[in-house]
């Protein structure tokens, strides 16, 4: 599979997506 | 004491977070595609000798301004922050762990590298080759981590605002 870094469009949906899961993670920690 | 930390400190973090960013973003979304286009015909050396050092100065310094602002921000809270010790500072703590993750990646895998790229230091064709590899999926983490460490910087004091940064 490709990096998906390689592409600057492959970067920023990495990007928002680590957004969505961080998001997801904190909210839960900080008990939803 | 209070208007140096909250008001001076916050102000300067901005500004600065703007160049920092703003030239990360010049770098991906304009300088990359721009340097492989001016390769092709020729024109490249101009925008490495002329652009590219100007650049990486005022990045790799704002980086430093920033983080250092933002460390001020926190004040006696840092390690708080850091350590994820209270819960109303989890949205902040991941915003600063992914700003600090940035700068180190400034400093010890894009400026060496550049340097390397930009004849700043020896380098064989081979090594500037492998730099080149490094400082470029190291400016693209950046760029990746910019977005979710921006969203935490400003839902500290929006969406997530159980405490005052």
């Amino acid at each position: 599979m490709k990096n998906p870094l390689e592409s600057l469009w492959g970067t920023v949906i990495c990007g928002l997506a680590l957004t969505a899961v961080l998001y997801m993670v904190v909210k839960t920690a900080m008990g939803g | 004491m209070e208007f140096i930390t909250n008001g001076l400190g916050r102000w300067i973090h901005v500004m600065a977070g703007v160049m920092w960013i703003g030239l990360l973003y010049y770098f991906n979304f304009v300088q990359m595609a721009a340097l492989k286009n001016a390769a092709a015909d020729g024109t490249a050396a101009g925008i490495n000798k002329h652009v590219t050092p100007r650049a990486l100065l005022f990045f790799r310094w704002a980086a430093v301004v920033t983080w250092l602002a933002g460390a001020m921000i926190l004040g006696p809270r840092f390690l708080e922050v850091f350590t994820f010790a209270t819960k109303a500072y989890y949205p902040i703590g991941v915003g600063a762990w992914l700003g600090t993750i940035m700068i180190f990646n400034v400093w010890v895998l894009i400026w060496p590298n550049q340097q390397k790229i930009l004849g700043l230091k020896p380098a064989t064709d081979d090594e500037k080759n492998k730099a080149r590899r490094v400082a470029m999926l190291a400016s693209r983490t950046n760029t990746m981590l910019s977005i979710p460490m921006l969203f935490f910087m400003v839902a500290s004091g929006g969406m997530f605002r159980t405490a005052f940064f």
